[in-house]
């Protein structure tokens, strides 16, 4: 097919210089500022859910202790908790935030292809947090069915918020899918339609690969929450029985009639599954990223890399009924999904030994993104161990509803995607505001909260095989839990409160920097991709002055032996410098 | 969910086929100085048909998973046909008008033909809001005869699939109303010309979603 660089297609830019404080910054359709206005905003509301989940340890490590916190309380905590993190932090953050300022920049474009739908998608996500929060204040308050909102609970009378909260809950996830797609065929669309000459797919950077292939899933599974809400505001508003079941519900008999919470599980996993990876996918290709450029080494198997990109995006779709082996399944129907999950561990440990690799013999700078990067290949082989464990079924049985789970989950989909959210902002951040942070500060964030999560979520994997039950809002007296599993608790209880309080290094770090931090060089990091190349820092609207960039070589030019440097920006030309891989490798 | 999966499946085959053999065999790490300034491939169409054609595979994943449900609740015993209104055979007619108008209308501004615009685009629409009408009628007959949103999945299903189809086509509408406007304000056929090409791939579309949704809907 030919190639038409979007140098070529001008006509087809909207153009959108903006004139006024309003359109700079608020009603903006500068990817770089939606960037940031979608990264603020999924900061906050994570800081909420933060709080959150700190009430939550609150009661598990103190029961009883803290009037505020009810039974009623707490399930609401752990909902939103669970919500917020992985839809309205962890998706809209890699993908609004660093998908928004990277892509372009990755790519040499000028701004998204859709720049106005750009800006739509960010306020809508706007309204879709506002919705989500304003069910803290409504009567009843939000929705304490858990974050996997299944029916008959979710919308049965005695859980919380059944009355307006889970109507709440059910129309933001909506508004946030609209959002999410407007947003989401911009990035697709840049990606493959707007990269500068010589810009191949091949030499795109990993976290470009990342995000693309992160947002593909998220473009087809993101339908799947949007008709299961439908269909569960619904049975909520009009008694429809789509999902609900004839019940009778404290001693009266609903109007609902043979519906099939089953039915609610498979689309809720058919979206929850690639999730997973709609988180993990953007983070596996920056990691990448901050592994190659602070090792200054190429990374080891490059085309691998994106292949394990495809293969984890297409098997993603086909394990999601590991989630529902305690569902009463027919054996031969798990033995299927047990054998796709392990499957799919191929690939993903594929990018694990690359990763180790690409550190094998490298130059390595142990500054703060680097060592968020090196500590995320820890947290994610250890969630990716476990997950092995869980993705059979005979072991997944008697472990599913235990804090072995929360463990696996938590390594897996929080710590390690959250590691990789601070390295990338402190590798990002010169480049985005112009500044430098505080190396000592980040190092100290650093080790508090790797060594606090651990000591958060090590315990818990031994509170699963003694087989203390999640979900529970007090253990009371049972005889199989010893007293050190008490202890253990109120030790996480601290260890969750000490990385909590951590985090107040990192806001400070970067508020401080971001006023008074010293003047960040272009390229502090002498990287090779094209965001740091730049003509300004940060890059100004249309981010490349006059001429877009054209980029002759990879994305992983470093060490290149008979090269002054150690690293070639991609877009020198080949008779400048040569191209080629470290070490010599053969042409 | 299994209609779902092979739907998926051919979406993801087609986009994970297309960017393996823009993959296979190739070296990024060594030097390709001769085609620099034009290598790499991309699909050669419009940023905004692109758009559209994402779109389309979102769309497809929607209806496909909503057809997936309504095959898996309709098994669970409390399932009775809905007998559907024979109007819906006059507004699937009116359907496919608007779809043959707006493909006439596109052929007309392929061709420059800027005086054929203004009726192919009045027709087209009248006919999109005549099958719009038809579909809140059929609604009105299935709740005269006491098929209401709760009373049955299968009225239910009726309801919302009838709903998520023209909640698609009002979007389309949007679009189309602002080709009027630049139609009607003497755009010429150039200018408008890929945006009433691709209302017309967007009709096409979802009249086939409705054959298939009205097939469902009388077959079952």
């Amino acid at each position: 097919m030919a190639y038409v660089a979007i140098a070529d297609r001008d006509h087809e830019i909207e153009h959108h210089d903006p004139q006024t404080f309003i359109r700079k910054y608020i009603w903006s359709q500068d990817h770089k500022v939606i960037a940031i206005q979608y990264s603020l905003t999924a900061i906050f509301v994570g800081v909420v859910a933060l709080c959150l989940s700190v009430m939550m340890r609150l009661q598990l490590g103190f029961p009883d202790n803290f009037s505020f916190i009810t039974p009623e309380s707490y399930y609401q905590f752990v909902t939103m908790h669970g919500m917020i993190m992985v839809i309205y932090l962890l998706t809209a953050l890699f993908l609004g935030g660093f998908g928004n300022y990277l892509i372009p920049l990755m790519c040499g474009s000028r701004d998204m292809v859709f720049p106005y739908m750009n800006m739509l998608s960010y306020w809508v996500y706007l309204v879709s947090v506002i919705i989500l929060l304003t069910s803290f204040f409504v009567p009843g308050g939000s929705t304490g069915a858990g974050w996997t909102l299944y029916p008959p609970q979710a919308i049965s009378r005695g859980t919380p918020g059944v009355e307006w909260g889970i109507i709440l809950m059910l129309v933001s996830l909506a508004v946030f899918i609209v959002a999410f797609t407007m947003g989401g065929l911009n990035y697709v669309t840049t990606i493959l339609q707007a990269r500068c000459r010589g810009m191949t797919l091949m030499r795109l950077p990993l976290s470009v690969w990342g995000i693309f292939m992160a947002t593909v899933l998220g473009l087809l599974a993101f339908p799947a929450l949007l008709v299961s809400a439908i269909m569960m505001l619904l049975d909520k508003t009009l008694m429809t029985s789509f999902f609900m079941p004839a019940v009778v519900s404290a001693g009266v008999q609903t109007g609902y009639d043979s519906g099939s919470p089953i039915l609610f599980q498979h689309l809720f996993w058919f979206f929850g599954h690639p999730e997973v990876y709609i988180v993990a996918l953007p983070a596996f290709g920056i990691v990448s990223d901050l592994l190659s450029t602070h090792a200054r080494k190429n990374i080891f198997g490059y085309r691998m890399m994106v292949w394990a990109i495809l293969a984890i995006g297409g098997l993603s779709f086909i394990v999601w009924a590991h989630h529902m082996y305690v569902s009463g399944m027919n054996p031969y129907f798990g033995f299927f999904f047990a054998t796709t999950t392990l499957i799919i561990a191929v690939p993903t440990a594929l990018k694990v030994y690359n990763w180790v690799l690409t550190l094998w013999q490298g130059n390595i700078h142990l500054r703060v993104p680097m060592l968020f990067a090196i500590a995320f290949i820890f947290t994610f082989i250890h969630g990716g161990l476990t997950g092995i464990f869980l993705g059979n079924v005979v072991v997944d049985l008697p472990l599913s509803d235990t804090y072995f789970v929360v463990a696996h989950f938590h390594m897996v989909m929080g710590v390690s995607p959250i590691l990789v959210v601070f390295g990338a902002i402190y590798h990002w951040f010169p480049k985005i505001t112009g500044k430098m942070y505080n190396e000592t500060l980040g190092k100290w964030h650093f080790w508090m909260t790797f060594l606090g999560t651990y000591s958060i979520y090590l315990p818990m994997h031994y509170l699963g095989f003694l087989g203390v039950p999640r979900r529970y809002f007090a253990m009371g007296n049972t005889d199989f839990m010893p007293e050190s599993a008490h202890t253990l608790n109120t030790s996480i209880t601290i260890s969750a409160i000490f990385v909590a309080l951590s985090q107040l290094i990192f806001f400070y770090n970067m508020i401080a920097s971001m006023r008074s931090g010293k003047k960040a060089d272009p390229n502090p990091w002498h990287a090779t991709t094209l965001e740091w190349q730049t003509p300004d820092t940060p890059p100004k609207h249309g981010n490349w002055g006059h001429d877009l960039p054209e980029v002759h070589r990879w994305a992983y030019d470093y060490s290149v032996p008979g090269y002054p440097d150690d690293y070639i920006p991609q877009n020198v030309p080949a008779e400048i410098a040569p191209v080629g891989r470290q070490h010599g490798v053969k042409h | 969910m299994t209609i779902s999966l092979v739907l998926l499946a051919v979406i993801m085959f087609v986009v994970i086929g297309w960017l393996l053999r823009q993959t296979l065999n190739t070296q990024p790490w060594l030097p390709r100085t001769a085609d620099d300034a034009v290598s790499g491939t991309s699909i050669d169409t419009p940023a905004k048909t692109f758009g559209l054609v994402s779109f389309l595979a979102v769309a497809t994943s929607l209806f496909a998973l909503f057809i997936s449900a309504y095959a898996m609740r309709m098994h669970m015993g409390d399932w009775s046909p809905v007998g559907e209104p024979r109007l819906l055979w006059v507004n699937s007619a009116f359907l496919a008008f608007a779809s043959i108008v707006y493909q006439w209308t596109r052929n007309a501004a392929g061709k420059g033909k800027t005086s054929r615009l203004k009726p192919g685009l009045t027709v087209a629409g009248l006919f999109t809001f005549l099958f719009l009408a038809g579909q809140l009628v059929a609604w009105r007959q299935l709740n005269a005869s006491g098929h209401y949103m709760a009373s049955n999945p299968a009225s239910a299903f009726f309801y919302v699939l009838t709903a998520v189809h023209g909640l698609h086509l009002l979007g389309g509408l949007w679009v189309w109303a602002r080709s009027m406007v630049r139609v009607y304000t003497g755009a010429e056929a150039d200018s408008v010309r890929l945006s009433i090409e691709l209302c017309a791939v967007y009709w096409h579309y979802l009249l086939l979603v409705w054959a298939v949704l009205f097939g469902l809907l009388l077959t079952t």
